[in-house]
Protein backbone atom coordinates (compact mmCIF):
# COMPACT_ATOMS: atom_id res chain seq x y z
CA UNK A 1 0.00 0.00 0.00
CA UNK A 2 1.51 3.53 -0.67
CA UNK A 3 0.22 6.95 0.69
CA UNK A 4 -0.97 9.70 -2.02
CA UNK A 5 -0.53 13.58 -0.43
CA UNK A 6 -2.77 16.37 -2.47
CA UNK A 7 -2.53 19.43 -0.37
CA UNK A 8 -3.61 18.92 3.02
CA UNK A 9 -4.65 15.27 2.65
CA UNK A 10 -2.97 12.06 2.42
CA UNK A 11 -5.24 8.62 0.88
CA UNK A 12 -4.39 5.52 0.88
CA UNK A 13 -3.63 3.14 -2.79
CA UNK A 14 -3.76 -0.20 -2.38
CA UNK A 15 -1.26 -2.43 -4.05
CA UNK A 16 -3.04 -2.79 -7.11
CA UNK A 17 -5.28 -0.18 -7.13
CA UNK A 18 -4.75 2.98 -10.23
CA UNK A 19 -4.70 6.42 -8.48
CA UNK A 20 -7.70 7.20 -10.06
CA UNK A 21 -9.89 4.54 -8.12
CA UNK A 22 -7.81 4.99 -4.78
CA UNK A 23 -9.11 8.82 -5.44
CA UNK A 24 -12.40 7.96 -6.75
CA UNK A 25 -12.88 5.13 -3.52
CA UNK A 26 -12.13 8.20 -1.57
CA UNK A 27 -14.62 10.75 -2.38
CA UNK A 28 -11.75 13.05 -4.42
CA UNK A 29 -13.05 15.24 -6.64
CA UNK A 30 -11.52 14.36 -10.09
CA UNK A 31 -12.16 14.25 -13.90
CA UNK A 32 -12.06 11.51 -16.02
CA UNK A 33 -13.75 9.47 -18.66
CA UNK A 34 -12.26 6.14 -20.43
CA UNK A 35 -10.68 4.74 -17.99
CA UNK A 36 -7.78 3.43 -20.17
CA UNK A 37 -5.18 6.06 -21.25
CA UNK A 38 -7.30 7.34 -24.65
CA UNK A 39 -8.81 10.46 -23.17
CA UNK A 40 -6.45 12.19 -21.14
CA UNK A 41 -9.30 13.65 -18.78
CA UNK A 42 -7.47 12.23 -15.47
CA UNK A 43 -4.75 13.94 -16.08
CA UNK A 44 -2.48 15.09 -13.18
CA UNK A 45 0.68 15.90 -11.94
CA UNK A 46 3.34 14.91 -9.10
CA UNK A 47 5.34 17.15 -7.21
CA UNK A 48 7.88 15.13 -5.63
CA UNK A 49 9.39 12.79 -8.15
CA UNK A 50 8.62 11.03 -11.25
CA UNK A 51 5.45 8.95 -12.04
CA UNK A 52 5.70 5.55 -13.64
CA UNK A 53 7.01 5.55 -17.20
CA UNK A 54 3.55 3.35 -17.74
CA UNK A 55 1.62 5.49 -16.13
CA UNK A 56 2.08 8.44 -18.82
CA UNK A 57 1.07 6.88 -21.78
CA UNK A 58 1.13 8.50 -24.64
CA UNK A 59 1.16 11.85 -23.30
CA UNK A 60 3.33 14.92 -25.66
CA UNK A 61 6.95 14.72 -24.29
CA UNK A 62 6.97 18.05 -22.59
CA UNK A 63 4.12 17.22 -20.54
CA UNK A 64 6.49 13.66 -19.50
CA UNK A 65 9.32 16.05 -18.75
CA UNK A 66 7.11 18.18 -16.27
CA UNK A 67 6.08 14.68 -14.51
CA UNK A 68 2.64 14.88 -15.31
CA UNK A 69 1.05 11.41 -15.84
CA UNK A 70 -2.62 9.51 -16.06
CA UNK A 71 -4.10 8.89 -12.71
CA UNK A 72 -6.21 5.58 -14.66
CA UNK A 73 -2.67 3.83 -15.67
CA UNK A 74 -0.99 4.68 -12.47
CA UNK A 75 -0.27 2.07 -10.10
CA UNK A 76 2.10 4.03 -7.54
CA UNK A 77 5.17 2.21 -6.41
CA UNK A 78 6.26 4.60 -3.93
CA UNK A 79 4.55 7.50 -1.90
CA UNK A 80 3.07 9.85 -4.33
CA UNK A 81 2.43 14.12 -4.02
CA UNK A 82 0.02 14.44 -6.68
CA UNK A 83 -1.25 18.32 -7.83
CA UNK A 84 -5.02 18.20 -9.20
CA UNK A 85 -5.44 20.47 -12.13
CA UNK A 86 -8.73 22.16 -10.31
CA UNK A 87 -6.30 23.10 -7.00
CA UNK A 88 -6.01 26.98 -6.60
CA UNK A 89 -2.71 28.07 -8.09
CA UNK A 90 0.22 29.68 -6.21
CA UNK A 91 1.34 33.35 -7.17
CA UNK A 92 4.52 35.02 -6.86
CA UNK A 93 5.08 38.61 -6.55
CA UNK A 94 6.95 39.99 -10.07
CA UNK A 95 8.34 42.96 -10.02
CA UNK A 96 8.47 45.22 -13.53
CA UNK A 97 11.85 46.02 -14.43
CA UNK A 98 11.19 47.45 -18.30
CA UNK A 99 8.51 48.15 -20.47
CA UNK A 100 8.55 49.67 -24.12
CA UNK A 101 6.63 49.70 -26.93
CA UNK A 102 7.30 46.83 -29.56
CA UNK A 103 4.86 48.19 -32.34
CA UNK A 104 2.10 50.50 -32.48
CA UNK A 105 -0.02 48.50 -29.79
CA UNK A 106 2.13 46.04 -28.44
CA UNK A 107 4.01 46.51 -25.51
CA UNK A 108 7.12 44.75 -24.34
CA UNK A 109 6.91 43.94 -19.96
CA UNK A 110 9.72 42.47 -18.81
CA UNK A 111 8.98 41.00 -14.62
CA UNK A 112 11.45 39.92 -12.33
CA UNK A 113 10.21 37.17 -10.06
CA UNK A 114 10.74 34.51 -7.64
CA UNK A 115 11.86 30.13 -8.86
CA UNK A 116 12.69 31.72 -12.01
CA UNK A 117 14.14 28.20 -12.97
CA UNK A 118 10.40 27.01 -13.07
CA UNK A 119 9.41 28.87 -16.02
CA UNK A 120 10.31 27.65 -19.65
CA UNK A 121 10.04 29.74 -22.88
CA UNK A 122 6.89 29.33 -24.86
CA UNK A 123 4.67 28.23 -21.55
CA UNK A 124 2.43 30.90 -20.57
CA UNK A 125 1.87 32.52 -16.75
CA UNK A 126 -1.45 34.28 -15.54
CA UNK A 127 -1.00 37.90 -14.57
CA UNK A 128 -3.03 39.32 -11.74
CA UNK A 129 -4.02 42.88 -10.77
CA UNK A 130 -4.16 43.89 -7.27
CA UNK A 131 -7.78 43.47 -7.49
CA UNK A 132 -7.75 40.08 -9.08
CA UNK A 133 -8.19 40.79 -12.66
CA UNK A 134 -6.26 37.79 -14.33
CA UNK A 135 -4.92 37.78 -18.29
CA UNK A 136 -2.71 34.40 -19.47
CA UNK A 137 0.57 35.71 -21.36
CA UNK A 138 3.23 33.87 -22.94
CA UNK A 139 6.92 34.06 -22.29
CA UNK A 140 8.69 35.52 -24.58
CA UNK A 141 12.40 34.51 -23.41
CA UNK A 142 14.53 31.92 -22.03
CA UNK A 143 14.35 33.35 -18.19
CA UNK A 144 17.00 30.44 -17.36
CA UNK A 145 19.35 33.08 -19.18
CA UNK A 146 17.98 36.38 -18.36
CA UNK A 147 16.74 35.78 -14.79
CA UNK A 148 13.52 37.34 -15.58
CA UNK A 149 10.36 36.97 -17.92
CA UNK A 150 9.39 38.95 -21.18
CA UNK A 151 5.78 39.28 -22.21
CA UNK A 152 4.51 40.77 -25.65
CA UNK A 153 0.95 42.39 -24.78
CA UNK A 154 -1.19 43.64 -27.15
CA UNK A 155 -3.82 46.42 -26.52
CA UNK A 156 -7.33 44.88 -26.83
CA UNK A 157 -9.96 48.05 -27.51
CA UNK A 158 -12.02 47.65 -24.53
CA UNK A 159 -9.55 44.76 -23.03
CA UNK A 160 -9.38 45.73 -19.26
CA UNK A 161 -6.23 44.62 -18.49
CA UNK A 162 -4.02 45.46 -21.39
CA UNK A 163 -4.85 48.84 -21.24
CA UNK A 164 -4.05 48.81 -17.83
CA UNK A 165 -0.49 47.46 -18.74
CA UNK A 166 -0.28 49.57 -21.42
CA UNK A 167 -1.79 52.83 -20.07
CA UNK A 168 -0.93 52.59 -15.60
CA UNK A 169 1.73 49.91 -15.22
CA UNK A 170 5.24 51.17 -14.66
CA UNK A 171 8.43 50.05 -14.03
CA UNK A 172 8.77 49.45 -10.12
CA UNK A 173 5.37 48.21 -9.93
CA UNK A 174 4.10 44.80 -8.86
CA UNK A 175 1.99 42.14 -10.56
CA UNK A 176 1.72 38.39 -9.31
CA UNK A 177 2.52 36.17 -11.51
CA UNK A 178 1.50 32.36 -11.62
CA UNK A 179 3.41 29.14 -11.80
CA UNK A 180 4.62 28.07 -15.40
CA UNK A 181 1.47 26.39 -17.56
CA UNK A 182 1.02 24.69 -20.76
CA UNK A 183 3.50 22.42 -23.18
CA UNK A 184 4.13 24.35 -25.96
CA UNK A 185 7.61 24.78 -25.62
CA UNK A 186 11.12 23.30 -26.77
CA UNK A 187 12.26 19.74 -25.67
CA UNK A 188 16.04 19.39 -26.53
CA UNK A 189 15.40 16.12 -28.14
CA UNK A 190 15.96 14.88 -31.73
CA UNK A 191 17.99 18.04 -32.60
CA UNK A 192 17.94 17.79 -36.44
CA UNK A 193 14.43 17.67 -36.45
CA UNK A 194 12.82 20.15 -38.22
CA UNK A 195 10.64 22.66 -36.60
CA UNK A 196 8.12 25.03 -38.39
CA UNK A 197 6.86 28.15 -36.29
CA UNK A 198 3.96 30.07 -37.61
CA UNK A 199 2.21 32.74 -35.63
CA UNK A 200 0.05 35.91 -35.78
CA UNK A 201 0.42 39.08 -34.20
CA UNK A 202 1.24 38.46 -30.62
CA UNK A 203 1.74 34.84 -31.13
CA UNK A 204 5.11 35.51 -32.04
CA UNK A 205 5.91 35.93 -27.92
CA UNK A 206 6.02 32.25 -27.39
CA UNK A 207 7.89 31.36 -30.56
CA UNK A 208 10.47 34.30 -30.10
CA UNK A 209 10.99 31.86 -26.76
CA UNK A 210 10.85 28.35 -28.13
CA UNK A 211 13.28 29.72 -31.17
CA UNK A 212 15.84 31.39 -29.18
CA UNK A 213 15.81 28.35 -26.48
CA UNK A 214 16.15 25.71 -29.50
CA UNK A 215 19.03 28.02 -31.01
CA UNK A 216 20.77 28.43 -27.54
CA UNK A 217 20.04 24.28 -27.13
CA UNK A 218 21.97 24.44 -30.61
CA UNK A 219 19.39 22.30 -32.75
CA UNK A 220 21.17 21.95 -35.65
CA UNK A 221 17.67 20.95 -38.17
CA UNK A 222 15.98 23.51 -39.94
CA UNK A 223 13.91 25.97 -38.33
CA UNK A 224 11.42 28.41 -40.06
CA UNK A 225 9.76 31.12 -38.65
CA UNK A 226 6.24 32.87 -40.42
CA UNK A 227 5.10 35.62 -38.66
CA UNK A 228 2.07 37.25 -39.81
CA UNK A 229 -0.22 40.29 -39.66
CA UNK A 230 -2.66 42.24 -41.85
CA UNK A 231 -0.21 45.24 -41.38
CA UNK A 232 3.47 45.60 -41.68
CA UNK A 233 2.88 48.49 -38.98
CA UNK A 234 1.16 45.08 -36.71
CA UNK A 235 4.89 42.89 -37.25
CA UNK A 236 7.33 43.88 -34.86
CA UNK A 237 11.01 42.74 -34.17
CA UNK A 238 11.54 42.25 -38.03
CA UNK A 239 15.08 43.29 -37.61
CA UNK A 240 16.48 41.18 -35.36
CA UNK A 241 14.41 38.10 -36.92
CA UNK A 242 16.28 39.07 -39.84
CA UNK A 243 19.88 39.64 -38.06
CA UNK A 244 19.65 36.36 -36.12
CA UNK A 245 18.51 34.66 -39.46
CA UNK A 246 22.08 35.65 -41.22
CA UNK A 247 24.23 34.82 -37.85
CA UNK A 248 22.68 30.85 -37.95
CA UNK A 249 22.22 29.52 -41.34
CA UNK A 250 19.39 26.84 -40.09
CA UNK A 251 17.09 29.44 -39.44
CA UNK A 252 15.17 31.04 -41.54
CA UNK A 253 12.41 34.07 -41.14
CA UNK A 254 9.41 34.85 -43.22
CA UNK A 255 7.58 37.85 -42.15
CA UNK A 256 3.97 37.92 -43.87
CA UNK A 257 1.27 40.65 -44.46
CA UNK A 258 -2.35 39.63 -45.39
CA UNK A 259 -3.49 43.08 -46.47
CA UNK A 260 -2.95 44.95 -49.49
CA UNK A 261 0.03 47.41 -48.91
CA UNK A 262 3.46 44.44 -48.85
CA UNK A 263 6.34 46.32 -49.30
CA UNK A 264 9.54 44.60 -50.71
CA UNK A 265 11.33 41.98 -48.15
CA UNK A 266 7.33 40.57 -47.10
CA UNK A 267 5.43 37.61 -48.27
CA UNK A 268 1.79 38.41 -49.30
CA UNK A 269 -0.68 36.23 -47.85
CA UNK A 270 -1.45 34.89 -44.12
CA UNK A 271 1.34 33.00 -42.44
CA UNK A 272 0.10 29.54 -42.31
CA UNK A 273 -0.64 29.54 -45.82
CA UNK A 274 2.86 30.59 -46.79
CA UNK A 275 3.83 28.34 -44.83
CA UNK A 276 2.30 25.68 -46.55
CA UNK A 277 3.76 26.71 -50.12
CA UNK A 278 7.11 27.10 -49.21
CA UNK A 279 7.71 23.87 -46.88
CA UNK A 280 6.36 21.06 -49.39
CA UNK A 281 6.76 18.33 -47.21
CA UNK A 282 6.35 18.51 -43.11
CA UNK A 283 6.94 14.42 -42.14
CA UNK A 284 8.85 14.44 -38.76
CA UNK A 285 8.73 17.66 -38.23
CA UNK A 286 8.01 19.67 -34.89
CA UNK A 287 5.19 22.43 -35.42
CA UNK A 288 4.45 25.09 -33.34
CA UNK A 289 0.88 27.26 -33.67
CA UNK A 290 0.22 30.24 -31.90
CA UNK A 291 -1.95 33.38 -32.21
CA UNK A 292 -5.23 33.36 -33.96
CA UNK A 293 -7.55 30.25 -33.03
CA UNK A 294 -9.06 30.27 -36.05
CA UNK A 295 -5.33 29.79 -38.14
CA UNK A 296 -4.68 27.03 -35.50
CA UNK A 297 -7.84 25.14 -35.91
CA UNK A 298 -7.07 25.14 -39.62
CA UNK A 299 -3.32 24.84 -39.50
CA UNK A 300 -3.44 22.25 -37.21
CA UNK A 301 -5.14 19.49 -40.19
CA UNK A 302 -2.72 21.10 -43.03
CA UNK A 303 0.25 20.14 -41.26
CA UNK A 304 -1.06 17.03 -40.25
CA UNK A 305 -2.10 16.05 -43.69
CA UNK A 306 1.45 16.75 -44.67
CA UNK A 307 2.59 14.20 -42.73
CA UNK A 308 3.63 16.19 -38.97
CA UNK A 309 2.38 13.49 -36.18
CA UNK A 310 -0.37 14.96 -33.75
CA UNK A 311 2.09 14.35 -30.45
CA UNK A 312 4.41 17.04 -32.67
CA UNK A 313 1.96 19.69 -32.70
CA UNK A 314 1.96 22.42 -30.26
CA UNK A 315 -0.08 25.27 -30.00
CA UNK A 316 -1.45 28.08 -28.21
CA UNK A 317 -4.18 30.23 -28.52
CA UNK A 318 -4.76 33.88 -28.14
CA UNK A 319 -7.74 35.72 -26.79
CA UNK A 320 -8.38 38.09 -30.05
CA UNK A 321 -10.32 41.16 -30.73
CA UNK A 322 -13.19 41.82 -33.64
CA UNK A 323 -10.56 43.04 -35.74
CA UNK A 324 -7.22 40.87 -36.51
CA UNK B 1 -2.84 -23.37 -44.17
CA UNK B 2 -2.35 -23.78 -40.73
CA UNK B 3 -4.42 -22.96 -37.85
CA UNK B 4 -2.82 -21.63 -34.81
CA UNK B 5 -4.93 -21.73 -31.91
CA UNK B 6 -2.93 -19.37 -29.81
CA UNK B 7 -2.31 -16.50 -32.11
CA UNK B 8 -4.70 -13.98 -32.24
CA UNK B 9 -5.58 -12.11 -35.70
CA UNK B 10 -4.74 -8.78 -33.54
CA UNK B 11 -1.39 -10.56 -32.38
CA UNK B 12 -0.80 -11.38 -36.05
CA UNK B 13 -1.20 -7.99 -37.10
CA UNK B 14 1.18 -6.74 -34.44
CA UNK B 15 -1.07 -5.52 -31.24
CA UNK B 16 -1.03 -2.04 -29.80
CA UNK B 17 2.07 -1.25 -31.84
CA UNK B 18 0.28 -2.29 -34.92
CA UNK B 19 -2.62 -0.22 -34.28
CA UNK B 20 -0.39 3.37 -33.04
CA UNK B 21 1.14 2.87 -36.04
CA UNK B 22 -2.44 2.80 -38.46
CA UNK B 23 -4.02 5.07 -37.02
CA UNK B 24 -2.30 8.67 -38.26
CA UNK B 25 -1.52 7.15 -41.57
CA UNK B 26 -5.67 6.35 -41.19
CA UNK B 27 -6.68 8.89 -40.24
CA UNK B 28 -4.76 11.12 -42.76
CA UNK B 29 -6.18 9.40 -45.47
CA UNK B 30 -9.92 9.94 -44.05
CA UNK B 31 -9.45 13.63 -43.65
CA UNK B 32 -8.49 13.92 -47.19
CA UNK B 33 -11.00 12.35 -48.88
CA UNK B 34 -13.79 14.99 -49.83
CA UNK B 35 -16.41 11.92 -49.95
CA UNK B 36 -16.35 11.52 -46.05
CA UNK B 37 -14.20 14.07 -44.37
CA UNK B 38 -16.98 15.96 -43.51
CA UNK B 39 -18.26 13.35 -41.08
CA UNK B 40 -15.01 13.42 -39.02
CA UNK B 41 -15.08 16.87 -36.92
CA UNK B 42 -11.49 17.87 -36.42
CA UNK B 43 -12.25 20.80 -33.79
CA UNK B 44 -10.50 18.16 -31.76
CA UNK B 45 -8.16 15.87 -33.49
CA UNK B 46 -6.23 14.16 -30.40
CA UNK B 47 -9.92 13.18 -29.65
CA UNK B 48 -10.79 12.34 -33.09
CA UNK B 49 -7.63 10.06 -33.58
CA UNK B 50 -8.37 8.29 -30.03
CA UNK B 51 -11.88 7.09 -31.38
CA UNK B 52 -10.36 5.71 -34.85
CA UNK B 53 -8.08 3.99 -32.53
CA UNK B 54 -10.89 2.24 -30.81
CA UNK B 55 -12.21 1.43 -34.68
CA UNK B 56 -8.73 0.11 -35.85
CA UNK B 57 -8.61 -2.08 -32.54
CA UNK B 58 -12.19 -3.33 -33.00
CA UNK B 59 -11.41 -4.02 -37.43
CA UNK B 60 -7.45 -5.56 -36.31
CA UNK B 61 -9.78 -7.91 -33.57
CA UNK B 62 -8.35 -6.64 -30.08
CA UNK B 63 -9.98 -6.22 -27.42
CA UNK B 64 -13.31 -4.20 -27.24
CA UNK B 65 -16.23 -4.10 -25.72
CA UNK B 66 -18.12 -2.61 -28.57
CA UNK B 67 -21.60 -4.08 -29.33
CA UNK B 68 -23.45 -4.11 -32.33
CA UNK B 69 -25.96 -1.88 -30.57
CA UNK B 70 -23.50 0.35 -29.73
CA UNK B 71 -22.02 1.05 -33.40
CA UNK B 72 -25.58 1.52 -34.38
CA UNK B 73 -26.15 3.85 -31.80
CA UNK B 74 -22.88 5.51 -32.47
CA UNK B 75 -23.04 6.21 -35.96
CA UNK B 76 -27.14 7.13 -35.94
CA UNK B 77 -26.40 10.33 -35.63
CA UNK B 78 -24.25 10.21 -39.02
CA UNK B 79 -26.73 8.41 -41.10
CA UNK B 80 -28.90 11.15 -39.99
CA UNK B 81 -26.54 13.38 -41.90
CA UNK B 82 -26.66 11.21 -44.95
CA UNK B 83 -24.31 8.32 -44.10
CA UNK B 84 -25.30 5.34 -46.38
CA UNK B 85 -23.07 2.58 -48.10
CA UNK B 86 -20.68 4.97 -50.78
CA UNK B 87 -19.61 6.32 -47.44
CA UNK B 88 -18.60 2.91 -45.85
CA UNK B 89 -17.09 1.73 -48.84
CA UNK B 90 -14.74 4.51 -48.38
CA UNK B 91 -13.94 3.96 -45.23
CA UNK B 92 -13.19 0.21 -46.05
CA UNK B 93 -10.73 1.33 -49.38
CA UNK B 94 -8.77 3.65 -46.59
CA UNK B 95 -8.65 0.79 -44.21
CA UNK B 96 -7.15 -1.71 -46.35
CA UNK B 97 -4.63 1.00 -47.78
CA UNK B 98 -3.50 2.01 -44.84
CA UNK B 99 -2.64 -1.76 -44.02
CA UNK B 100 -0.93 -2.56 -47.34
CA UNK B 101 1.07 0.55 -46.60
CA UNK B 102 2.17 -1.09 -43.55
CA UNK B 103 3.38 -4.15 -45.32
CA UNK B 104 0.62 -6.67 -43.55
CA UNK B 105 0.18 -9.54 -45.18
CA UNK B 106 -2.99 -9.72 -47.79
CA UNK B 107 -5.11 -13.05 -45.79
CA UNK B 108 -4.58 -10.83 -42.77
CA UNK B 109 -5.77 -7.94 -44.57
CA UNK B 110 -8.47 -9.65 -45.78
CA UNK B 111 -9.86 -11.29 -42.05
CA UNK B 112 -9.91 -7.04 -40.96
CA UNK B 113 -11.79 -6.69 -43.57
CA UNK B 114 -14.43 -9.04 -42.90
CA UNK B 115 -14.56 -7.52 -39.29
CA UNK B 116 -15.59 -4.46 -40.31
CA UNK B 117 -17.80 -5.74 -43.45
CA UNK B 118 -19.49 -7.66 -40.55
CA UNK B 119 -20.72 -3.87 -38.98
CA UNK B 120 -22.63 -2.46 -41.76
CA UNK B 121 -25.78 -3.17 -41.36
CA UNK B 122 -25.22 -1.70 -37.78
CA UNK B 123 -22.88 1.53 -38.84
CA UNK B 124 -25.68 2.24 -40.97
CA UNK B 125 -28.74 1.82 -38.88
CA UNK B 126 -29.93 -0.88 -41.76
C1 LIG C 1 -16.26 0.07 -41.12
C2 LIG C 1 -16.99 -0.12 -40.03
C3 LIG C 1 -16.92 0.84 -38.87
C4 LIG C 1 -16.59 0.52 -37.60
C5 LIG C 1 -16.23 -0.86 -37.06
C6 LIG C 1 -16.57 1.74 -36.84
C7 LIG C 1 -16.24 1.83 -35.50
C8 LIG C 1 -16.21 2.99 -34.77
C9 LIG C 1 -15.85 3.07 -33.39
C10 LIG C 1 -15.41 1.91 -32.51
C11 LIG C 1 -15.93 4.37 -33.02
C12 LIG C 1 -15.62 4.96 -31.66
C13 LIG C 1 -16.86 5.16 -30.85
C14 LIG C 1 -16.55 5.79 -29.53
O1 LIG C 1 -16.03 5.10 -28.65
O2 LIG C 1 -16.84 6.98 -29.40
C15 LIG C 1 -16.36 5.11 -34.18
C16 LIG C 1 -16.56 6.46 -34.21
C17 LIG C 1 -16.80 7.17 -35.36
N1 LIG C 1 -17.02 6.66 -36.62
FE1 LIG C 1 -17.05 4.74 -37.12
N2 LIG C 1 -16.93 2.77 -37.67
C18 LIG C 1 -17.14 2.28 -38.91
C19 LIG C 1 -17.50 2.98 -40.05
C20 LIG C 1 -17.62 4.35 -40.10
C21 LIG C 1 -17.94 5.10 -41.29
C22 LIG C 1 -18.26 4.49 -42.66
C23 LIG C 1 -17.92 6.43 -40.94
C24 LIG C 1 -18.15 7.67 -41.77
C25 LIG C 1 -17.78 7.82 -43.02
C26 LIG C 1 -17.58 6.49 -39.54
C27 LIG C 1 -17.47 7.64 -38.82
C28 LIG C 1 -17.20 7.72 -37.47
C29 LIG C 1 -17.11 8.97 -36.75
C30 LIG C 1 -17.26 10.37 -37.32
C31 LIG C 1 -16.87 8.62 -35.41
C32 LIG C 1 -16.71 9.59 -34.26
C33 LIG C 1 -18.07 9.87 -33.71
C34 LIG C 1 -18.15 11.11 -32.91
O3 LIG C 1 -17.29 11.98 -33.01
O4 LIG C 1 -19.14 11.22 -32.19
N3 LIG C 1 -17.42 5.22 -39.07
N4 LIG C 1 -16.53 4.25 -35.23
Amino acid sequence: MTNLKIGENTYTCDSEETVLDSLLRQDVDISYACKKGTCHSCMVRCIDGQPPVESQGDLKDTLKSQNYFLACLCIPNLDMTIRLPEQSELYSEGKVVANEMLNRNTILLIVECRDILEYKAGQFVNLQRQDGLTRSYSIANTPQQSKTLEFHIRRLPGGQFSEWVHDQLKVGDTVAVSEPKGHCFYIPERKEQGILLVGTGSGLAPLVGILTDALEHGHSGPIHLFHGSREKEDLYRVDEMRALSEKHPNFSYTPCISGVDVPSGFKKGRANTVALETISDLKGWRVFLCGHPNMISEMKTQVFLKGVSIADIYTDAFLVSTET
Amino acid sequence: MSESKSESLFDKIGGEAAVDAAVELFYRKVLADHRINRFFDNTNMEEQAAKQKAFLTMAFGGPNNYSGQDMREGHAHLVKRGLDDSHFDAVMEHLEATLVELNVPADLIAEVAAIAESTRADVLGK
